[in-house]
């Protein structure tokens, strides 16, 4: 049976979350949710995968109610997982500004914005969390932007028209993810949290059906261990590293997830990946990552192109009525404010008719000449001085006399593992939150909402979903590691890496991951086809064939091993990538940041398929290389009512 | 671009390293100085040679993960983190100098990797506001003057990258820990912890062996987010009001 | 709080800027006193004598000077002991060197730790020839500071330890006084200018007004 060939199984539930009014919702289930006796947690171990603001916040959470968390990162500090790189700012429905926004305004948007691929009563739970956070973080002394009066400043930001947006400078990805660390240090200090820095989980240990453990590897020494606990959190982030080139970390990867589902967790929506519009363009072949220029700069910034194909004169020197400012022109109400995957295809097809700007022609203009004369230049600089900084390191270009150039990348994956409403995944005791997990952005996330979903997970949702669990399943009896499911997957992981090192081929872990990245990007990237993803599908078993033939790890297993990190985590890439082009082949409609060229209105916009496509695809793994099962999960829409996306 | 490197190699913490000699051929100005490197260790790999381990992650000069001294200065010749370097700051022919950050509080785990987990240990001494979740009153409830909140801001921008532990000629800590202390104890909000908060951060510093301030400047000069030499006067003088007060409770 | 104060290091730079301060002062006085020899040799004793009168008839004769005396040792003390353990700290906690070197800091700052040795052995000296006599070059008297200051710049070795000692102190002053401002948390940016200025001039003046002794014996000025 080939791989495209899969079946679809029985469909998937939410069974967690309650009916009734949507707004009462997570009230009815906090309530009905058992709790744990407060004098009981302590004897709980809950392991924690990650340190980002999901991560971060989850576990300085769950120690604070008194659980024993055991905690985990690659990175040398808590303090530095991809959260730390957002820049732009987290939503939440103050209504600070009296501008009409609400609860109920904020979980519109972002069902509508997710293109209607996301559950209602997720959303809205995500909508009413969004306040408390903001007041958890100012009590943690998160220094966000204020006015002179000393109250909160917000500004509006890509795809609404409300300006519910927090943050502190360019830099609000930090400044929460260094309130979740604090709060974080704080239980470690106290002795609540085992923290284990440089050390990469590598599999997932269920023993009777019930997630029970990890196996990690600690990156110094190499040592591979077991760890055990009542319930397993996987706040390990997104995959969006399959592209090779994105904005994520170097070393973000998919592997804590990717694992889990090879273990029975099931994968939704992997095809569902953003491209993020404004990326500094890339430079050459030696580039290792791109660069994110938050979508802020367009609240002031015009985007525009030459309106004559190779045009190669200097920015300054096309003649005002010789521009093209698409957005503006295409999407008047919006302008340059429209949602993410609509400016990115924009750049997309202005560049594919080669208006494009810059080496290779992969760039458009954001240009601030108008901001500048509106403001003056002290005002920008206030506003968005360490991104024009930023920018002028990487490019030599100065963004106060030149436009910068930007151009679409590969940012958020909104896609991850299935969980129900308690954020639990179909493995019972294993829970994925924050960016790992599929639940609330549905087709396309919001900016300034995977800050929001993030901290809610961690700070409010797991934290009062978890004692359910814990409550119905006291796991008196004790894992160690002489169970045979256990010394299973223990053997299995030093085999993996075993075989890694000693392939002794020629051709370096990098090279198969740009390979990937490249081959995902023209096939499962902006604008997808029947042909290319179907090209795509016959390659991948072919670059993983050649990867198990050809690959060469050097060094040992035994000690601080960069390439053998690397190489285990393209291993994981080189099937998760097969997986997104499966799911982007059965979903051939377009919606949100999936775009199937199939699927799309006469002038060019995503056309959804509600009919057809009105649920989340949950995939369930058999073998690799082998064709998943589909599960479907039916999404309902009680309160926002499916129209045609449309922004101008 | 053609150069030469010579990188510091150290197999493992308690092994002794040495500055090895290297030729990297292509560069261009274009390449950040991570990405040189990259170019470097896919040809190191391929010749079945071990390559430079050196810690790096966002790539955009946020995460503090790079940490390299080159030609003798933490984060090379730019105000900037390793990773935002270019290749446009060298030119063809040159010979660069890469070694680890040098502290004995940051002792070395492989050639340019260092342990900066002594820095985890300040902010657990008490780099925080004790805020347990759900306890928060609402937002608005404090405002907070916006030149206070300024100052918070620009001493909260510490990534802990150690560069001004490794440019300090005593080793020292304290740009690092002054940066956190006073962005908490300006605000309302860490008011109640404010004695006890530099107390202990201080004293967690001087566990963990870092040298003491001679105010030579080096941190500050080599700081990428541009914290003031004049943070550790505010601590020094938060630290001296709390050693009044603390004595009088 | 004393406990608090020696056992951290900032409490130990806060004891070293203090017992510095005092010790700045005194030499302010001291070199003030000291310009009295260009108005003369009775002036000049007689304003020696009256330092151990000060304070009569409530102190007795020559209490205030001893008083002085040790608050003076004490500061002393308290400067050399914590500058000596911070240094050590400051050794140990950067033990190995980089292989790429610069030059780095201020001339002043780099030489706080050897000025910090030339000032303390010139103390001795400074003490040993003008306060005892011990090493005196020729007939100390007892009474006649006049006669000994100029017996003492007589000798090319007395005018070279006490001009190269005087250099030193301006260098020390200069980042001392700067650097005691900013352990008791007095510096700030829009103060930064002024200290500088101040430590500047502060060095400046010390140093001019004691080397102005040695040479205005040299040249004859004062004989």
């Amino acid at each position: 049976m080939t791989y495209t060939d899969y079946a679809t199984g029985e469909p998937v539930v939410d069974t967690k979350a309650p009916k009734g009014p949507v707004n009462e919702r997570w009230d009815t289930r906090r309530f009905e949710a058992k709790l744990v006796n407060p004098a009981n947690r302590r004897k709980h171990t809950v392991i924690v995968v990650g340190t980002g603001l999901a991560g971060g916040s989850a576990g300085a959470t769950l120690a604070e109610q008194g659980y024993h968390v055991v905690q985990f990162c690659y990175q040398d500090s808590p303090r530095r997982a991809h959260s730390i790189a957002a820049q732009g700012g987290i939503n939440a429905a103050k209504n600070y500004r009296n501008d009409g926004d609400s609860v109920h305004r904020l979980f519109y948007d972002t069902v509508k914005g997710g293109d209607f691929r996301a559950r209602e009563s997720n959303v809205h739970r995500l909508a009413q969390i969004s306040v408390e956070i903001i007041d958890q973080c100012v009590a943690q002394g998160v220094p966000f932007a204020r006015e002179y009066g000393g109250l909160l400043d917000t500004r509006s930001f890509g795809g609404v028209q409300v300006s519910r947006t927090f943050y502190a400078r360019g830099q609000t990805g930090q400044q929460l993810l260094l309130g979740a660390y604090q709060a974080l240090s704080r239980q470690i200090a106290a002795g609540n949290i085992e923290m284990h820095p440089r050390t990469e989980m590598l599999d997932l240990i269920v023993v009777d059906g019930r997630a029970r453990g990890i196996v990690a590897r600690d990156l110094i020494t190499g040592r591979i261990d077991t760890y055990f606990a009542d319930a397993v959190v996987l706040a390990s982030g997104g995959y969006g590293n399959v592209f090779y080139l994105s904005t994520n970390a170097m070393n973000s990867n998919a592997t804590a997830i990717w694992r889990a589902h090879r273990r029975g967790a099931y994968f939704a929506n992997p095809c569902f990946t953003q491209i993020h519009p404004t990326c500094i363009p890339r430079t050459g072949d030696h580039q290792s990552k791109l660069t994110l220029m938050s979508e802020s700069l367009r609240n002031d910034g015009r985007i525009w192109v030459p309106k004559a194909k190779g045009d190669n004169r200097p920015a300054n020197e096309i003649p005002e009525d010789e521009r093209d400012y698409y957005l503006e022109r295409i999407y008047p109400a919006f302008g340059n404010l429209v949602p993410r995957d609509i400016a990115s295809r924009a750049a997309k097809n202005v560049c594919d008719e080669g208006r494009g700007v810059g080496p290779g022609g992969q760039g458009v203009y954001l240009d601030f000449a108008d901001a500048i004369r509106r403001m003056g230049r002290a005002k920008v600089e206030e506003k968005y001085g360490n991104l024009f900084d930023m920018y002028e390191r990487i490019t030599a270009e100065n963004p106060y006399e030149v436009p910068m150039r930007i151009y679409p990348a590969v940012h958020y994956t909104m896609g991850g593992l299935w969980v129900d409403y308690d954020l639990q995944t179909t493995i019972p005791g294993l829970f994925a939150i924050g960016e790992a997990n599929f639940s609330d952005h549905g087709a396309n996330r919001l900016g300034a909402s995977a800050l929001m979903q993030g901290l809610a997970d961690g700070y409010f949702v797991l934290p009062s979903t978890i004692n359910d669990y814990l409550a119905r399943n006291p796991h008196h009896n004790e894992v160690t590691v002489d169970h045979p499911g256990v010394q299973e997957v223990l053997a299995e992981t030093e085999d993996r890496l075993n075989l890694l090192l000693s392939v002794d081929g020629d051709r370096t872990p990098d090279s198969f991951h740009r390979e990937l990245g490249e081959l995902m990007w023209e096939f499962c990237g902006m604008a997808r086809t029947e042909t290319g993803l179907r090209k795509a599908l016959e390659r991948i078993p072919q670059i993983r064939e050649e990867f198990w033939r050809r690959i060469k790890v050097p060094g040992t297993g035994e000690e601080f091993n960069q390439s053998l990190e690397k190489a285990n985590r393209v291993v994981d890439y080189l099937e998760l990538a097969e997986l997104m082009c499966l799911d982007a082949l059965q979903r051939s409609e377009s919606c949100g940041g999936h775009f199937r060229e199939e699927s799309q209105t006469p002038d060019g916009e995503a056309a959804r398929k509600d009919e057809e496509f009105s649920y989340a695809a949950a995939w369930e793994f058999t073998a690799t290389g082998d064709a998943p099962v589909l599960h479907k999960e039916d999404l309902v829409f009680e309160y926002v009512h499916p129209t045609q996306r449309s922004y101008a | 671009m053609k150069l030469t490197l010579r990188v510091w190699r150290q197999k493992n913490a308690d092994a002794d390293g040495a500055m090895s000699t290297y030729e990297v051929d292509g560069i261009s100005a274009d390449m950040s100085f991570l990405e040189m490197l990259d170019t470097l260790n896919e040809e190191l790999i391929l010749k079945g040679e071990d390559p430079v381990a050196f810690d790096h992650d966002c790539r955009e000069g946020i995460c503090g993960a790079c940490s390299l001294v080159i030609n003798g200065d933490a984060h090379g010749p730019e105000r900037t983190t390793t990773c935002q370097l270019h290749m446009r700051s060298f030119e063809d022919g040159d010979t660069i100098d890469i070694e680890p950050w040098r502290a004995s509080a940051f002792p070395v785990v492989k050639d340019l990797v260092v342990d900066r987990s002594a820095f985890d240990r300040i902010i657990q001494a008490g780099g925080y506001i004790t805020a347990p979740t759900g306890a928060a009153p609402e937002a608005h409830a404090t405002p907070v003057p916006k030149p206070d909140a300024d100052f918070a801001f620009e001493h909260a921008e510490c990534i802990g990258c150690g560069a001004c532990v490794a440019a300090c000629p005593n080793g020292a800590a304290m740009l690092f820990t002054s940066a956190k202390i006073n962005h908490l104890n300006v605000l309302p909000q860490g008011a109640p912890e404010r004695e006890t908060r530099v107390l202990d951060m201080v004293g967690q510093m001087d566990e963990e062996g870092f040298g003491g301030c001679t105010l030579t400047g080096e941190c500050a000069t080599a700081c990428p987010k541009g914290i003031p030499l004049v943070s550790i006067t505010s601590m020094n003088k938060e630290w001296l009001r709390a050693t009044r007060t603390s004595g009088k409770r | 709080m004393t406990r608090t104060m020696w056992d951290s290091s900032v409490g130990k730079k806060t004891v070293m800027a203090v017992s510095g301060l005092i010790m700045l002062a005194y030499l302010v006085v001291h070199m003030l006193g000291n310009l009295k020899i260009f108005f003369g040799s009775d002036e000049f004793n007689d304003y020696a004598h009256w330092l151990r009168t000060l304070g009569e008839p409530f102190l007795h004769y020559e209490w205030a000077l001893w008083i002085i005396r040790v608050v003076l040792v004490a500061a002393v003390v308290a400067h050399a002991t914590s500058a000596y353990q911070l240094s050590r700290r400051d050794i140990r906690a950067r033990p190995t060197k980089y292989v790429h070197k610069k030059p780095r800091a201020s001339y002043a700052t780099r030489t706080m730790r050897w000025g910090g040795i030339i000032l303390g052995l010139f103390i001795v000296w400074h003490i040993l020839d003008l306060t005892t006599g011990t090493v005196h070059p020729d007939g100390f008297q007892t009474g006649h500071p006049y006669q000994n200051v100029i017996d003492t710049f007589s000798t090319w070795y007395g005018n070279v330890i006490y001009i190269v000692a005087m250099l030193a102190l301006g260098l020390h002053v200069r980042h001392g006084f700067w650097s005691a401002a900013q352990t008791l948390g007095v510096g700030s940016r829009a103060r930064d200018r002024a200290l500088k200025v101040t430590a500047n001039v502060l060095a400046l003046v010390l140093t001019v007004g004691f080397v102005s002794v040695p040479v205005a014996v040299m040249t004859g000025v004062v004989s």
